[in-house]
């Protein structure tokens, strides 16, 4: 292999990691504020349902870490990337980090979430790396179960009581504006689309709208135009939200370093 | 009385590509040792049975134990894998590391046909295909009740005490019972 060879390589693998840690962070940071409904759920079998969801993405976040440890030069582990880097460090988009609300909005960005996983899944199926199409093909099967919760809760609230309709339609107006920035891929992004490695999402964001459409018209909810956007979790640029999950998340092992049980 | 109809399930091609695999291995003992590690949350069912345990291979002078997750956040794999090194030191079979591979995926048709009988025993539904319909997900009715194999059953919740089990109630004896989802 030539020297230029070994560079282009070199900084493809990085881009890879650095991709793998992203789809991580968002995997990581949606998993823990579904997490924070655990023992607060409206009854047990939601209460239930809320963390067997949690947990498919704590799995998932931890194939993503997984793998970006072992393309890493400096032998970091999954607990390196989930519990020693800052929000600056953190690129999950901004709509995973928001605050949990109440069940409505939670319903609400679940719904607008596994609509975006059950088109962005398949594609990354497809990857021309072998890891990450692999984790794409666990991750698949389970977002068809959290899209038909998901889809099955926000019919059953948007045409319930007035009260739950109400609830509904001020989470979608909540929400909408942190939808667009899951469809724009950035550099790092585009250099791995070229290479067959990453999803471009730009590609799906009608057949997106149109799906989250029909699901809010069935279920008597209005979707808003698009009047706002808020962006920048891909560059590190976060809601004040991030910095107060993660001092939660990561007291317990920043206080007792390397502690297992 | 209920008149109960047993189905025999159709050996599938994976879990017949699996017993052909396992029984061309080199490593028969091994395999036969690892028999006797059991899936912590379903004691009766081994991670053969189960179709997580993928394969047994040599590299220098250590085995090499495959095992693959049934969902993404199974807490279950380091337990599994503990209990499977301690199962061959046990044996004496020299040195042994589990690896973790995530393809080919798991899915139910990995199960054995030995799996669904001992669901049944266990008092949980193994997974029905036939009742899923086109979706390919757990059905809202028509999972047979493993206690009095009534069909007349309700689904309770999709999500049950672990992320591979939905939560059933049978009309006709009462009782709630666990179904192993298809997937």
């Amino acid at each position: 292999m030539n020297p230029m060879q070994n560079r282009d390589n070199k900084e493809l693998q990085s881009a890879i990691q650095g991709y793998a840690i992203r789809l991580g962070d968002d995997s990581i940071v949606l998993g823990h504020r579904l997490s924070e409904w655990t023992s607060y759920g409206p009854f047990l079998e939601e209460d239930i349902a809320m963390s067997n969801v949690a947990l498919d993405y704590m799995g998932r976040a931890r194939m993503y870490y997984g793998y970006a440890a072992e393309l890493d030069a400096d032998d970091k582990t999954e607990d390196d990337f989930a519990f020693l880097r800052d929000e600056r460090e953190y690129k999950n988009l901004l709509i995973n980090e928001l605050p949990r609300g109440d069940f409505a909005y939670s319903t609400v960005r679940q719904l607008l979430v596994d609509v975006f996983n059950s088109l962005y899944l398949p594609e990354l199926m497809k990857s021309q790396d072998k890891t990450l199409a692999a984790i794409a093909g666990k991750a698949v099967k389970e977002t068809q179960y959290h899209l038909r919760r998901s889809r099955d809760w926000t019919l059953r609230l948007g045409d319930g009581t007035e009260e739950s309709h109400q609830r509904m339609q001020k989470a979608i107006d909540a929400l909408w504006g942190y939808a667009p920035e899951m469809f724009e891929p950035d550099e790092v992004e585009l250099q791995l689309i070229a290479a067959g490695i990453a999803v471009d999402s730009s590609l799906f964001k009608e057949q997106w709208r149109e799906q989250v459409a029909a699901i809010l018209s069935e279920a008597t909810l209005t979707c808003p135009e698009d009047s706002w956007a808020v962006r920048g979790g891909r560059i590190g640029y976060h809601t004040e939200n991030l910095g107060h999950m993660l001092t939660e998340m990561q007291f317990l092992h920043r206080s007792n370093p390397g502690c297992k049980w | 009385m209920v008149n109960t109809v047993h189905v025999i399930h159709p050996v599938n091609d994976l879990w017949a590509k699996r017993l052909v695999h396992r029984q061309q291995s080199d490593f028969q003992k091994v395999w036969d040792v690892l028999d006797d590690v059991k899936d912590p949350e379903i004691p009766v069912i081994s991670i053969w049975e189960l179709g997580i345990l993928c394969d047994v291979t040599r590299e220098n002078d250590e085995f090499i134990i495959s095992i693959t997750p049934t969902y993404s956040g199974c807490p279950a794999m380091e337990t599994i894998e503990a209990d499977t090194l301690s199962a061959l030191s046990e044996a004496g079979l020299g040195k042994a590391r589990v690896r973790v591979q995530l393809a080919p995926v798991w899915t139910t048709d990995l199960l054995s046909p030995e799996a669904r009988q001992k669901f049944k025993d266990y008092g949980i539904a193994p997974p029905d295909q036939s009742a899923c319909g086109s979706c390919n997900l757990t059905p809202e009715s028509g999972i047979t009740c493993p206690r009095c194999g009534s069909k007349e059953t309700q689904r309770i919740s999709e999500f049950g005490s672990t992320a591979c089990k939905a939560l059933f109630q049978c009309q006709q004896c009462l009782e709630p019972f666990d179904y192993f989802k298809h997937f």
